[in-house]
């Protein structure tokens, strides 16, 4: 807290942290017009890519911070939201109970599947996570007791008490930027952390950390869980935004598409992942207005971004800012 | 004196190659001990497998009284097992200062310290610079690693190495690629370290091995064909034949003591 770091005084860093204020100044604002034109359709949409820019955020603290490509995140965001679906099926829709419980399954969940994926690399790291998100979605197709493929209704949102009401979607909306702002700060803390240092130390020479002593499987371990931790509290937000969970929610499509945020607005710069997922999902709905064929054009414009701007929209952006 | 580091048996093959073959060898505390042979004999292989890096097919290792064969490379190093590589091993996006202070952090306990910015912790950076200024590179601290030159970079290295304070340094080739200059200062250094640590050195540079080594010993085809006292070895017969690619009487002879090793050094001085 006293000394200012002093990867702050590189100019990269000052850009960086000029643009990550740019980012969420600019998310407050939309949230303001949103509301002020009282448009609840548009502050849904924004909710919704608040939701999915935390688990992009989580994932960039993986694959962009630790170097694990996880292609299999969408579990993590599943298990989030079927907790809160499930507990609510049954009565139990106090949030001070049913988040904790969420967030630890998974956290147990990303335990379980980075205790054994990590023991491969590469492309066999990937294959590996998509596999188990795909068991994980089988998982949630077989619940017929909760409505197998077909979903569950959420007939009650999490309950905090009378001081913090979901029901309104103004609440449930700034709650989740605050989530998402206060993430941010955790990630980009950890980062420069000595935890965060052995992180990005490994991902470039995994070898010479080991021969320095570095157990360095445990600490993407731990870095996997708090992604995974992360991603199921935005799979909880998710659930109290759609009041609705399906097997949908953990399709290996939604992890490819939480990649495709992480990729789109910069690998490892946590703030990029934030840009990333606002730019694909209002992209996602401009497009699908104009044209059913969004896609065809949704794909090149992904491709020549992470063509184009190795580093992505934030990689871009501080290059038109600093032509050197 | 009893040997800090201790290798029995080891044996490892590549399919058809064998690369090392019913292997002894002993460091002691504070001697030098130079392992040498012609390219392909098994010298990287045995640091290899003495690091953890590579799983013997046989043979243990010893590291204090402690068998260590059984344990990953985290954790021999963190039971004092330093080692630097043939080709050098650093973190060409970190500046020179993190890349040994991150060699503090693994030895100064915790990493699990997920808030605080590591970059400027004197705790770990006031160590950092002191090794640094040890092999003399005090003034490239805040240069990223990969603007280092050749022999910067092995500095650097042995830099990291050295702030862990190990039982035992394992170094490939120190010298290899490194200007005369700087190598002088590279052999005053490794001089200096003999009072605090055991040396494993695997060199080429025969000069350098003679001058600084207590002990030789000579690989060949994955066996050790001598070992002892610098002068003995460099008598010894089998290594004279070994160097020279032939056994007739002809290595024997005073005209041949000039045995050459990878054409730029010689067993004498
Ligand atoms: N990973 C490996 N796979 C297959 N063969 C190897 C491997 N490492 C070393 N070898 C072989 O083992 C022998 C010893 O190699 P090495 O230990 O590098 O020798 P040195 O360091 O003495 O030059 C060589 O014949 C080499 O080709
Ligand atoms: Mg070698």
């Amino acid at each position: 807290m006293t000394a200012r770091p002093r990867q702050r005084s590189r100019p990269a860093a000052r850009a960086e942290a000029i643009l990550a204020s740019a980012v969420f100044t600019a998310i407050a604002a939309l949230l303001v017009i949103a509301d002020f034109l009282d448009q609840p359709f548009y502050l849904k949409l924004l909710t919704r890519a608040l939701v999915l820019a935390l688990a992009a955020l989580a994932l960039d603290l993986a694959v962009g911070i630790a170097g694990l490509v996880s292609l299999g995140h969408a579990a993590f965001l599943g298990v989030g939201a079927y907790v809160i679906g499930i507990s609510a099926e049954h009565g139990m829709t106090n949030g001070w109970v049913q988040w904790p419980l969420a967030v630890a399954a998974a956290a147990s969940a990303a335990l379980v599947v980075g205790g054994l994926s990590l023991r491969t690399r590469g492309v066999q790291f990937i294959m590996i996570t998509l596999a188990f998100g795909q068991m994980f979605f089988y998982l949630a197709n077989s619940l017929s007791r909760y409505g197998g493929d077909d979903g569950l209704t959420i007939w009650t949102r999490s309950q905090f008490g009378t001081w913090l009401s979901l029901s309104d979607r103004r609440t449930l909306a700034w709650l989740s930027l605050s989530i998402l702002l206060a993430a941010y700060l955790f990630l980009r803390k950890l980062r420069w952390s000595r935890f965060g240092r052995v992180l990005r130390a490994a991902k470039e020479n995994e070898r010479r950390m080991a021969a320095l002593g570095f157990a360095v499987g445990r600490f993407r371990l731990v870095a996997f869980v708090i992604s995974g931790a992360l991603t199921g509290l935005a799979g909880v937000l998710l659930a109290n935004l759609t009041e609705f969970v399906a097997p949908a929610y953990l399709s290996w499509h939604r992890s490819g598409e939480l990649l495709a945020m992480v990729v789109l607005g910069g690998l490892g710069t946590l703030h990029g992942a934030v840009l990333g997922a606002f730019v694909f999902v209002l992209l996602e709905e401009v497009l699908a207005r104009l044209t059913t064929h969004w896609a065809l054009l949704f794909g090149p414009f992904l491709v020549l971004v992470v063509l184009a701007g190795r580093g992505g929209l934030v990689g871009l952006v501080q290059r038109i800012d600093a032509p050197r | 004196m009893t040997a800090v580091l201790l290798a029995r048996g080891l044996a490892k093959s590549f399919g058809a190659v064998v690369a090392a073959a019913d292997l002894d060898l002993e460091l002691r505390a504070n001697e030098i001990h130079a392992v040498i042979g012609p390219n392909g004999a098994g010298k990287t292989t045995l640091l290899g497998l003495l690091a953890g890096e590579l799983r013997p097919d046989a043979g243990r290792i010893v590291l204090a009284g402690r068998d260590i064969t059984p344990l990953p490379v985290h954790a021999r190093a963190a039971l004092g097992l330093g080692r630097t590589f043939q080709v050098s091993s650093v973190l060409p996006s970190f500046t020179v200062l993190e890349n040994v202070a991150i060699a503090v952090q693994a030895r100064a306990g915790s990493s699990f310290r997920f808030l605080r910015a590591a970059e400027t912790d004197e705790s770990l950076n006031g160590p950092a610079r002191s090794s640094l200024d040890k092999v003399g590179l005090g003034a490239l601290a805040d240069r990223p690693a990969s603007t280092l030159a050749h022999g910067e970079r092995r500095l650097l290295e042995l830099a990291m190495a050295l702030v862990q304070r190990p039982r035992v340094l394992l170094l490939d080739e120190p010298l290899a690629g490194v200007a005369p200059a700087e190598a002088e200062q590279l052999l005053a250094l490794l001089e200096s370290l003999r009072s605090e640590m055991g040396i494993l050195l695997v060199e080429h540079d025969m000069d350098a091995v003679f001058r600084l080594a207590d002990r030789v010993t000579v690989l060949v085809h994955g066996r050790v064909i001598a070992s002892g006292a610098p002068a003995e070895v460099r008598r010894d017969p089998a290594v004279r034949s070994a160097y020279l690619g032939e056994d007739d009487e002809g290595a024997f002879d005073d005209r041949t003591d000039q045995l050459r090793v990878t054409g730029r050094a010689s067993f004498r001085r």
